[in-house]
């Protein structure tokens, strides 16, 4: 054994905060990591700031620091510490960034903090890209032509050379934020100058385009004996050009021949070896579709989300290998823990087809630019598996749940030639439909090639797919027919679309026919070795190798992929449920799709199914497995979405029964429970015309809130002030009928409040109460929440907890629920409640010690929160401030706007806990990224309607010693109350205007508030993004400007002058 | 066309019969590797096998000019998941399909080939029929109980006559037992001056011919089934650097005096980790054997087990304590497979310069 005996204790540095391109992936990698440390008798320290993790749970590490991943705190814990050594590569690109700053502070030398495996040099060879060219000409692997450029200047010289297009790849960043290609020199313009600030060295490397080459990646390995090995590798369906984290993905390659594979095998083994990493490690390659002429791409030293990945399609576990490799194991002394029986040098052996789809936010940001490029926009991302390549790709379409189950968008026959063409031509999310559209018009395979690059391999699949919806309509019933579109991995939802059944009758048509699918084993070896892996997937194949047992078993359903609204927490809940059943003592199985998830490692669950997650996929597993019943309250909305159907098809739903899910969502019946329990509601009404809507509206007075029912992270949910907002609204965010209402409240200003309780009936334990900083009308998601609540009464608390429990018996919940409540005017209203976990369980649970998620699942299964030792009511305050505070990824959303309103913006959150409101709240601003100045510059424009409001704000920013910058509304404002303001000019007018002073860092805060008209145009949109594509905060949310004044105040020492005579005189007046 | 796939325990796959539409009997064996079909089914190694490829997808990047190891393939027979209707790829030349009807050579599609793959790893390696859908199961089964499976598979791919491929470097006589193409593109790329002898030629006849090295080569079936060959290496061991592959390395351990048994099913992918006891180096190997050396049986010879397969501890690799001679059970040419152990080529070349050196100064 050559394990390291030398050291004692290690540090494991997480990702932070969700944002795009550093989604769940890192949980997963982190958890799997500390588990390994832990299994091999270290002591593990852990410091992530993401509270709605796994790895953050005290269980996974031996000491768990929720604290903001900056040099100033990290150091401080290593000083207390003292970790012998310290793990940099399994925190993503932010925690390895981390580290490299760690080690040039010095605080590594001055704590002996060693740093293990791949080593620090290495990671700068493989992510300065002037580093890494070096490296490649001296390896004799190819690079495109490239230069490496710190001014725009530069960067024009460069393309005068090897001319348009170009691609911009900044240095040091996150998912390639502020990258592009450019085909012109205004793109150039824009792009080089926004990737130059996103890099924090100020460099970008331009590079000669090589668009629509092949672009294939290997994930391998290595360990401190020089051993390598390739765990898997991937060929992107999007040919270089879009980020890989935007690009539909197969694994393993599928067009190369041995030659080529065996050639870019080579060639990352010889870098990995080359860069001398010790762990995982990504190789993306670029390779001429006519020829053997391939390029390096570049290089990830770290587990990434590629690494996760290649670990879910292949079921080798890379994170965990990875982190035995850095304490000095090698590939030969490790079995692989899939077979048990092979090695971990063994390299995998695919007998399926894997395909990723990313989950794009567009749904949410209707005005966001669509296209694909290199800055990667996805949130989260769904894989499938399959025996074909056609399976594969519609499983994956169908576990997206964007609305789509088949190659088929809903208003597909309506875009005309000319358009399908463009949107073809240029990648965006929906490429693949449109794919499908063009193929079903009969524009040929060799022409969609021409305009997309995408091997003709790919197209033919597709055109496979598209050719059987036609054989399926001439064979309307034909059972041969049906079982060979199953084979393709049709949906019932469509061939019943195209029989014109409904999808439960082909349902009935195939399971008399016998046509259902089998569960095949993932064993990493292709069969060759028995394995025990409890990892399945579907197949319409002969044999079954998913052996059910006769103990009893529960089945837990997953949240999908990550998007806004549903992030990593529900996949959080998911895991401590399934952790909960096994306790109680039966088999736990869980079906989910996300790659990226702690809940899809097979050693999570007794059994896992990578399926997707609709009715039939998952009557399928229910088919065969015939577990007790079904746990839908930890997976989001998508799990609570199936409870209908899985009920109407006679299976039991575990925990709060239907009728009372449906009690708490269905509009009409719940404002009749809040009757039946006297709670009182906004005052509201559901419209099923537009006529009604207006008519609603104006009986309970404006503004109100109007969104459509059933929506997930309040989706087109917006305040409206006026008549003519809510036609534009009716007309434009919702289709209004009969089977789609819309819901009109009334919008109370107030204080907002968010309760989570567990109930068995009879007890409501209830562990915290949050208040919100941003008043309602602010999606609880976007809103800084604090434990325990500070500004409210006793009396108000009383009756939060009381309503809290008559809620919960009288909607019969039995598990989890979510409350929000306003408090306007001194009376507490109900604005929702969600019958299932929520995204601030784990922040709940990791603050109270209450594991919410685990008690409410043995609940659903039948045990008394009573006999678990909870008492009834509010559980008693724990010492300390806790804040949870959003974190939003709009600097890679271009055309987005920044406001926070009822819809949820935000990827992901961070905590800040401390003795004070203050200092949490510093550490969890500063955890989202946000830097906060003792003194500087606020830029202000206000709207009309919040200007006396913020006068007091401008006033508290003057005595702090900030400068106040406005426009001349504003300042005019301001001025005329007393408080000094420099006026800058607004914009359109002479320059230097408010827009320059905000590019030229001369503000250090922004704050704007929402005029109303959402039109991209609109001055205040520019000032947002402006903000945003600068690094500046913007607020748009007084409350929150609020809060960080606090902090400001907090931090710096109050300069007043001593108080004359007469002054003091005045004041007491003022008090008397 | 509906064909079908019969196995010796009676088990029945209905599938898509595509190119020959004979009958075929052979020992089914599996391939794990995920690329590389053009190389498998060309390699003379599954001489009388049919084969059956675990990846799902095969034919994806068609049949290309380049790829063959063999002129004409020697399988019996192809099972595969899918064959890919259209091919793509820049050296794509003809499917799967019309590469088999062209070699007159029957494949199915459409079968659980995981399936198939788990009936062989537990009842270990067996024989298989592949004919129309109309032939009687019990007909068929009782046919291929009773007929005994050629044993003289290497005289089938041996080449019939000598053939020079000449080089201006060491010349190395190349034993075809069923070679490779591969072998034969490692030894010209180092510009060694190559001859290629049938299986039966004789030591005398290889001496004649002044080798500065001899390379035996890999081939199909079981080594005690060319017992010429044992008795040429016995002879001719000493006298000239050796280097084995894979049969060539069987044989190589039989001449030596040690012991060669069948595996149950054998090791045929290209993902196979081996371990280099004299460095304690892993090199992931591509391998095709059906057959190996008995570890046991190495103990009372003067050879040393150099190599050992990490999963099974499967002896790999061979050298002779005395002599200059090495061999190794997997392919050091790849083709198709990881590279990791191409520099064998090297040290057999190594070992004919120091070995020259040495026959000067004796």
């Amino acid at each position: 054994m050559t394990k390291r005996t030398d050291i004692k204790s290690i540090l494991v540095i997480g990702s932070g905060p969700i944002v795009i391109g550093q989604a769940a992936e890192f949980d997963y990698a982190g958890t799997q990591a500390c588990i390994a440390l832990k299994e091999e008798g270290y002591r593990v320290i852990l410091v992530n700031s993401n509270p709605a993790t796994i790895m953050t749970d005290t269980e996974i590490a031996d000491a768990v620091y929720i604290e903001p991943l900056t040099l100033e705190f990290v150091s401080k814990i290593i000083r207390k510490e003292r970790p012998d050594a310290l793990v940099p590569t399994l925190g993503g690109q932010t925690g390895l960034n981390l580290a490299v700053e760690l080690a040039k502070s010095g605080v590594l030398e001055e704590c002996q903090v060693e740093i293990l495996g791949t080593k620090l040099s290495a990671i700068e060879q493989a992510e300065d890209r002037d580093l890494f060219r070096t490296l490649m000409n001296e390896l004799g692997e190819p690079v495109p032509d490239s230069e490496i450029i710190h001014t725009l200047e530069e960067a024009k010289q460069f393309v005068d050379i090897v001319g348009y297009p170009v691609i911009v790849r900044p240095a040091f960043t996150l998912g390639g934020t502020g990258g592009g290609i450019c085909h012109n020199e205004e793109e150039l313009n824009e792009i080089v100058t926004s990737g130059l600030k996103n890099s924090p060295v100020t460099q970008c490397l331009l590079e000669k385009s090589i668009a629509g080459f092949k672009e294939i990646e290997y994930e391998v390995m290595r360990d401190s004996n020089d051993n390598a090995i390739v765990v898997c590798n991937m060929e992107n369906i999007d040919p270089v050009g879009v980020h890989t984290g935007d690009s539909i993905v197969v694994a393993p390659s599928q067009t190369l021949s041995d030659r080529e594979y065996q050639m870019l095998r080579n060639a990352s083994l010889k870098i990995i070896r080359a860069l001398g990493i010790e762990g995982g490690c990504n190789v993306q390659l670029a390779l001429d579709p006519y020829s053997f002429h391939y390029y390096i791409i570049e290089v990830n030293p770290r587990v990434s989300r590629s690494s996760a990945l290649a670990s879910k399609a292949t079921g080798y576990p890379i994170a965990k290998l990875a982190a035995k490799i850095a304490v000095g194991l090698t590939l030969d002394e490790m079995m692989n823990p899939v077979t048990g029986k092979t090695y971990a040098s063994f390299e995998p052996a695919l007998d399926y087809i894997v395909t990723k789809i990313p989950r794009w936010p567009f749904d949410k940001f209707e005005s966001a630019n669509r296209s694909l490029g290199t800055q990667m926009k996805a949130t989260g991302e769904v894989m499938a598996i399959g025996r074909n390549f056609e399976e594969s790709i519609l499983k994956a379409v169908r576990s997206l749940e964007a609305n789509v189950h088949h190659l088929f968008l809903q208003n597909g026959a309506e875009i005309d030639d000319a358009l399908l063409q463009k949107r073809i031509r240029k990648a965006g999310d929906e490429r693949l439909f449109y794919i499908g559209e063009a193929l079903r018009r009969g524009v040929t395979i060799e022409t969609i090639h021409e305009w997309s690059q995408i091997d003709l391999f790919f197209l033919y699949k597709l055109n496979k797919i598209v050719e059987m919806e036609t054989q399926l309509a001439k064979n309307i019933g034909n059972l041969e027919t049906l079982q060979l579109a199953k084979k393709l991995g049709f949906a019932d939802t469509t061939i019943a679309n195209l029989w014109s059944m409904k999808e439960r009758e082909v349902y009935e048509m195939r399971k008399e026919a016998c046509i259902t699918p089998v569960y095949k084993m993932v064993d990493t070896c292709a069969a060759e070795f028995e394995s025990e892996t409890p990892y399945y997937y579907g197949a319409y194949e002969d044999e079954n190798e998913s052996i059910v047992t006769n103990r009893k078993s529960v089945l837990v359903l997953g949240s999908g992929p990550i998007r806004i609204g549903q992030g990593v927490e529900f996949d959080y809940s998911t895991v401590h449920a399934v952790w909960a059943i096994k306790e109680a003592g039966y088999e736990a199985i869980i079906i989910n799709n996300n790659p990226e998830t702690v809940s899809t490692d097979f050693s999570i669950s007794d059994k896992l199914y990578f399926e997707p997650l609709t009715i039939e996929d998952v009557m399928h597993i229910i088919d065969l497995e015939k577990p007790e019943g079904v746990v839908v309250q930890f997976g989001g909305q998508t799990a609570i979405n199936l409870a209908a159907g899985l009920v109407e098809r006679g299976v039991k739903i575990l925990g709060t029964s239907l009728e009372n899910l449906d009690r708490a969502e269905d509009r009409d019946k719940f404002e009749h429970a809040l009757q039946e329990l006297n709670i009182p509601m906004p005052q509201g009404k559901t419209a099923l015309s537009v006529e009604e809507a207006v008519e609603i509206a104006t009986d309970i007075g404006y503004p109100v809130l109007v969104r459509p029912s059933y929506v997930l992270g309040g989706r087109a949910m917006e305040i409206v002030y006026k008549e003519e907002e809510l036609l534009f609204y009716m007309k434009n965010a919702v289709k209004v009928n009969p089977e789609h209402p819309v819901l009109i409240d009334r919008y109370l200003t107030g204080k907002e409040i968010e309760v989570d309780a567990i109930s068995d009936g009879k007890t409501v334990v209830i562990p915290g109460i949050m208040e919100h900083i941003e008043r309602a009308g602010v999606h609880s998601g976007d809103s800084i929440a604090v434990y325990p609540p500070q500004n409210i009464s006793v009396s108000i608390q009383e009756k939060l907890v009381d309503y809290t429990e008559r809620l919960a018996k009288g909607l019969g919940i039995i598990g989890l629920l979510n409350i929000q409540y306003v408090v306007s005017k001194g009376e507490v209203y109900v604005l929702e409640v969600n019958p299932r976990s929520s995204r601030t369980v784990p922040f709940l649970s990791k603050i109270t010690n209450v594991p919410m998620a685990k008690i409410a699942t043995k609940v659903i299964l039948g045990e008394t929160l009573q006999s678990q030792g909870y008492e009834n009511g509010l559980v008693p305050e724990k010492t300390g401030v806790y804040v949870k505070v959003p974190v939003f990824s709009f600097a890679k959303l271009r055309r987005v706007d920044i406001t926070l309103g009822p819809e949820m913006k935000s990827t992901g959150e961070v905590m800040g806990k401390d003795q004070t409101l203050e200092k949490a709240l510093y550490k969890g601003l500063v955890a989202s990224g946000m830097k906060i100045y003792p003194y500087g510059t606020v830029l202000m424009t206000i709207a009309d309607k919040d200007k006396e409001e913020a006068l007091s704000l401008a006033k508290r920013f003057a005595s702090t010693g900030y400068r106040l910058m406005a426009t001349s509304g504003t300042a005019e404002y301001l001025q005329s109350a007393g408080i000094p303001v420099d006026i800058t000019n607004k914009i359109g007018a002479d320059e230097p205007n408010l827009l320059d002073v905000i590019r030229n860092g001369q503000a250090q805060i922004v704050i704007n508030t929402l005029t109303k008209g959402k039109q991209p145009a609109r001055d205040g949109f520019r000032i947002r993004r402006e903000s945003v594509e600068n690094g500046v905060p913007c607020l748009t949310s007084l409350d929150t400007a609020d809060a960080i004044l606090q902090v400001i105040e907090s931090m710096t020492f109050s300069a007043d002058a001593m108080n004359k005579l007469e002054e003091k005189v005045v004041q007491e007046a003022v008090f008397l | 066309m509906k064909r079908q796939l019969i196995l010796e325990d009676g088990t029945v796959f209905i599938g898509e019969g595509f190119g020959s539409g004979k009958q075929t009997m052979g020992e089914v064996v599996f391939n794990t590797g995920m690329t590389g079909y053009q190389e498998v089914l060309s390699d003379p190694s599954y001489c009388g096998q049919i084969v059956t490829l675990t990846y799902p997808l095969i034919g994806n990047y068609g049949i290309n000019r380049d790829d063959f190891e063999s002129i004409h393939p020697a399988i019996s027979g192809f099972i595969v998941k899918e064959a890919a209707e259209y091919p793509s790829n820049f050296r794509n030349q003809q499917s799967l399909a019309e590469y088999f009807s062209m070699k007159d050579i029957p494949g199915i599609a459409g079968i659980d080939t995981r399936k198939l793959t788990r009936i062989i790893r537990k009842a270990g390696t067996l024989k298989g029929t592949i004919c129309s859908i109309e032939e009687n199961v019990t007909d068929v089964l009782e046919k291929m109980k009773a007929t005994k499976l050629r044993v003289d598979q290497v005289k089938q791919v041996s080449t019939k006559t000598p053939y020079p491929s000449p080089g201006r470097g060491r010349r190395v006589v190349l034993v075809d037992f069923g070679m490779k193409h591969g072998i034969l593109r490692e030894l010209n790329k180092r510009d060694c001056d190559v001859i290629v002898v049938p299986y039966h030629t004789s030591a005398q006849e290889i001496l004649n011919l002044s080798p500065d090295g001899i390379m035996l080569s890999n081939g199909p079936g079981d080594p005690k089934d060319v017992p010429q060959a044992i008795e040429m290496v016995r002879e001719i061991l000493g006298k000239v650097p050796l280097f084995g592959i894979c049969l060539g390395h069987q044989i190589f351990a039989l001449a030596c005096g040690a012991n060669t048994e069948k595996m149950k099913f054998g090791h045929r992918g290209s993902n196979h980790p081996v371990k280099d006891l004299a460095t304690g180096k892993i090199a992931i190997t591509s391998q095709n054997h059906g057959y190996s050396v008995n570890e046991m049986s190495v103990d009372q010879t003067d050879l040393e087990i150099t190599h050992i397969a990490l999963n099974d501890g499967t002896v790999e690799g061979l050298k002779h304590k005395v002599y200059p001679a090495f061999t190794v059970q997997y392919h050091p040419e790849a083709s198709p497979g990881p590279e990791d152990a191409n520099g064998l080529f090297e040290q057999f070349l190594s070992l004919i310069e120091t070995n020259r050196q040495e026959g000067v100064y004796q």
